[in-house]
């Protein structure tokens, strides 16, 4: 017989070396999460897909799954504080979704809309951020980075670049790329790139390319993230591709 | 500057593991890191610029921009602030001519703060390039301010500016016995390496960081391990505020510290190890050197030590200002020469540490600990203590007493027995194990160190009755937002909005429901952090909360509505733009009856009006 854990009295199969969020997204149960992506080493740092394992709180993307753990996902302790901690994604830069090019393909949107959230409920930071638009297709607006690191896997562990970094410390850490500049433009980044294309938020974009799907018909549009995700997790095609690539060929060929 | 860096990184044999020793001789000899650098060094270790960048902008001692030929930072720790900082550093500012966090138009000197340098007991504190400077006062700060001004060498200051003494004032079972060199290594040989771990076993010697894991449980479980590479890591960044026993030891009983790491190395199979020293202790790094010199020269550390076939060394890394790396995996992170970011757990430091490694990290105490047990046997330690705690603690007593030092007790010890002794009177509460710790009030001075009771990491920091708990509170809140590292959403930003949250309260803004909201905000952090500094940040808001509910309540005002920001603050931009700063330029945050904001712009432009 295979080892179990339970999720929320669900009994779920695991291998060796699985963590939670594996395990979980194997077995179609989603457990909110944007700092993680199946195919890059998991970061654990976005606090997200905390669960409480046999009592304790542990990031379900890096914690590995052991035989008989009892795992509480979707209580109503963990979904209110997972807002707030959603919350404090938003305050702490400047997410101005209806100005936003990436609305309605946004995770950090659809996320914020799973988990109900309504206002901003702690007050706005307003940090002075800048927009590099410097490379001539892909603009980094520094104003939505949450810091999950996603891009700097990408490059590194996909495209075989270092173009991006996170630098500083606290409330001051900020994304850099490796230019002398400091500039997206002297990079070796193209547009093809992974690291182009796995932002979960709005921070990297690719130009020219915006409103091509109008909203009201993007990916959460008519769809939760917690079916997007587990639709992206479930089929090997597709789970090499971020969920945001992985939706539709449509979304491929107008580059979203 | 090409050559420098190609000096210091051939020294290094061009090792990326090495790049904050590396960054640290360059900020030493520049006061920053030039851009020419990090392109240099970023070919030299073959490492992206961007890694350099991203170190360097996370250590407070590293700086992109220059800083003065002499960098002055004066220590923000509460109690170099119960000893009258504020107005000292008004002081030094004014008298050099330099803003605090600004370098001067010459560029000859810059000032600032840092976090607690660990001279609360000589406070108040600072650094100058990385020294310690203690027991500031006017008279020293006129000395300071024209040695600067002359352009003096740091070598040719006057030597009391830097001089630190030991202040031990109650020995007990660590302190009073100075072992002789190699004592505990031979005794250890002698009894047989498995028959020494048994030993440290049976005396139930925990890890004096704090958290008190089992030391031999540790250090089995690395000797077990399949990985036959493994490392002994001596944890000397003691950061907590208010903590400065190590300083102490490493000055006074660095021989034992040592031997203690040697004899971990014996019994856990280690051929390195390395002691993690913070960036402060600058002062003790010369005279550390020397001693791993002698006991090479002894046969007490190298190859072959006193001819047991035990291979090992002992390496010296100086941190860089990051509270953060005293958590275990932060620090092993900071010696591979990253930023201090702690790891994801399990794995564990035990099974994969230092370059994936099994290694053990333990405090300086407990090594210090481990000598003596080595030496004179497990009952030696484990007949004194309580049953849960044995042996003892040493503390770093600071704040309101007569005589600020080093106290070692029995655990088990109350802490009226502790006030007594060092000469505490009229005392509102006491800080017990730092602002990571408990505030305790006056009513709970019959409680006990012991991890039973009151784990703690040494750090004891008294409070007398003219003191304004809030004023702790607000210190102790700006102190994690600045150390958080970063990684994780709840400590990252919620730091900062605990911190936003006191200021608004103790600055007298806070309204109905404001306290209610900092309590929620408190647990989120607490719950959901990452590592111990995010678990532990809210720790001096939520004791002190429990506590004296009243007061945080009498600060509120009694309206329905408080603007979540300031207004007047926020006119900032505006009023420069319009080259005014006229009455009618200001706002204030609130009308007399407190209903609503008020204006004194002119009719015309008076919102509402």
């Amino acid at each position: 017989m295979s080892k179990t854990i339970t999720i929320d009295g669900k009994v779920i199969p695991f291998e060796d070396g699985q963590t939670i969020m594996d395990a979980a997204m194997a077995a179609g149960v989603y457990i909110p999460h944007l700092c993680h992506q199946p195919e890059f080493t998991p970061h654990g740092s976005c606090k997200l897909c905390t669960v409480k394992v046999n009592g304790r709180n542990c990031s379900a993307c890096t914690y590995p799954a052991m035989d008989g753990q009892e795992v509480l996902n979707e209580t109503q302790e963990l979904i209110d504080d997972r807002k707030r901690i959603t919350q404090m994604l938003f305050v702490e830069g400047n997410h101005l979704c209806p100005g936003c090019e990436k609305t309605g393909n946004c995770q950090l949107q659809a996320v914020a809309y799973h988990l109900n959230m309504l206002d901003n409920h702690f007050p706005a930071f307003y940090p002075e951020r800048e927009v590099d638009a410097s490379h001539p297709e892909v603009m980094i607006d520094h104003n939505r980075c949450i810091f999950c690191t996603l891009c700097v896997r990408a490059s590194h562990e996909k495209d075989g670049k270092d173009v991006f970094a996170i630098s500083g410390r606290g409330i001051h850490k900020h994304l850099i790329v490796n230019a002398e500049s400091g500039l997206l433009k002297d990079t070796d980044m193209a547009a093809t790139d992974h690291a182009a294309h796995i932002c979960p938020t709005g921070a990297i974009l690719i130009k020219r390319t915006g409103y091509q799907v109008p909203i009201g018909e993007r990916i959460y549009d008519h769809k939760e993230i917690d079916q997007v995700s587990l639709a992206a997790s479930g089929s090997r095609l597709v789970a090499a591709l971020p969920p945001s690539m992985a939706v539709g060929t449509e979304n491929i060929k107008n580059g979203e | 500057m090409r050559q420098f860096i190609q000096g210091i990184a051939e020294n290094s044999h061009y090792q990326a593991t090495h790049l904050l020793q590396i960054l640290r001789r360059i900020q030493s000899r520049y006061h920053y890191i030039p851009e020419a650098a990090i392109e240099q060094l970023s070919g030299l270790l073959n490492i992206p610029r961007t890694q350099i960048i991203g170190v360097a902008e996370f250590y407070s001692f590293f700086h992109l921009v220059p800083r003065g030929q002499y960098e002055l930072l004066i220590s923000d720790s509460i109690t170099d602030h119960m000893l009258g900082k504020k107005s000292l550093l008004d002081y030094l500012a004014k008298k050099l001519d330099v803003a605090v966090g600004e370098v001067r138009e010459d560029g000859v000197v810059s000032l600032d703060n840092t976090s607690c340098t660990g001279m609360c007991d000589q406070g108040p504190a600072g650094l100058v390039n990385g020294l310690a400077l203690t027991r500031l006062d006017q008279s020293g700060i006129d000395k300071i301010a024209e040695l600067i001004n002359q352009q003096k060498p740091l070598g040719e200051w006057p030597e009391e500016l830097f001089q630190v003494d030991d202040n031990i004032y109650k020995s007990g079972l660590l302190l009073n016995q100075q072992i002789e060199q190699g004592a505990a290594l031979r005794s250890a040989f002698k009894r047989g390496i498995k028959e020494t771990l048994k030993e440290i076993d049976y005396s139930g010697l925990r890890g004096r960081g704090g958290a008190g894991f089992k030391t031999a449980i540790k250090w089995q479980f690395c000797s077990e391990e399949q990985q036959t590479e493994r490392y002994v890591v001596c944890n000397a960044d003691e950061g907590e505020p208010g903590t400065f026993k190590d300083r102490v030891l490493l000055n006074a009983y660095a021989d034992q510290v040592f031997e203690g790491m040697t004899v971990c190395a014996a019994i856990i199979g280690a051929k390195q190890g390395f002691l993690y020293l913070r960036g402060e202790y600058l002062h003790l790094y010369d005279k550390l050197q020397s001693i791993l010199a002698q006991r090479r020269q002894n046969s007490l550390l190298g190859n072959n030590i006193l001819d047991t076939g035990l291979d090992f060394d002992i390496e010296i890394c100086l941190g860089a200002g990051a509270y953060i790396c005293g958590e275990e995996s932060a620090l092993i992170e900071s010696l591979e020469g990253k930023a201090g970011i702690p790891r994801n757990r399990p794995p564990y430091p035990v099974t994969q540490g230092y370059l994936g490694k099994p290694t053990v990290v333990n405090n300086v105490e407990t090594f210090l600990a481990a000598a003596g047990i080595a030496v004179n046997g497990s009952d030696w330690f484990a007949n004194i203590g309580t049953e849960k705690s044995k042996g003892t603690k040493i503390l770093s007593i600071s704040g309101d007493c007569v005589r600020p030092g080093i106290y070692e007790y029995p655990f088990g010890t109350i802490i009226q027995t502790v006030l007594n002794d060092c000469g505490a009177d009229d005392v509102l509460g006491v800080q017990v194990g730092g602002p990571s710790g408990t505030f305790i009030s006056n009513q709970e001075f019959d409680r006990k160190l012991a991890f039973e009771d009151l784990a703690t990491g040494g750090s004891f920091i008294i409070f007398n009755s003219s003191r304004n708990i809030l004023d702790m509170v607000h210190n102790f809140a700006h102190f994690f937002a600045h150390e958080s590292c970063g990684f994780c959403t709840p400590c990252r930003v919620g730091t900062s909005l605990l911190q936003k949250q006191i200021d608004k309260i103790v600055e007298g803004h806070g309204s109905a429901g404001d306290v209610v909201a900092l309590e929620k905000l408190c647990q989120l952090v607490k719950n959901y952090s990452h590592c111990g500094l995010g678990q532990t940040a809210a720790n001096p808001i939520l004791t002190t909360l429990e506590r004296y509910p009243d007061l945080y309540q009498s600060r509120l005002k009694e309206i329905s509505f408080e603007p979540g920001f300031d207004l007047d603050g926020a006119l900032e931009t505006a009023r420069r733009m319009a080259n005014r700063d006229d009455a009618g330029a200001h706002l204030a945050q609130t009308d007399a009856s407190g209903s609503r904001p008020v204006a004194s712009l002119p009719p015309s432009m008076a919102v509402g009006e």
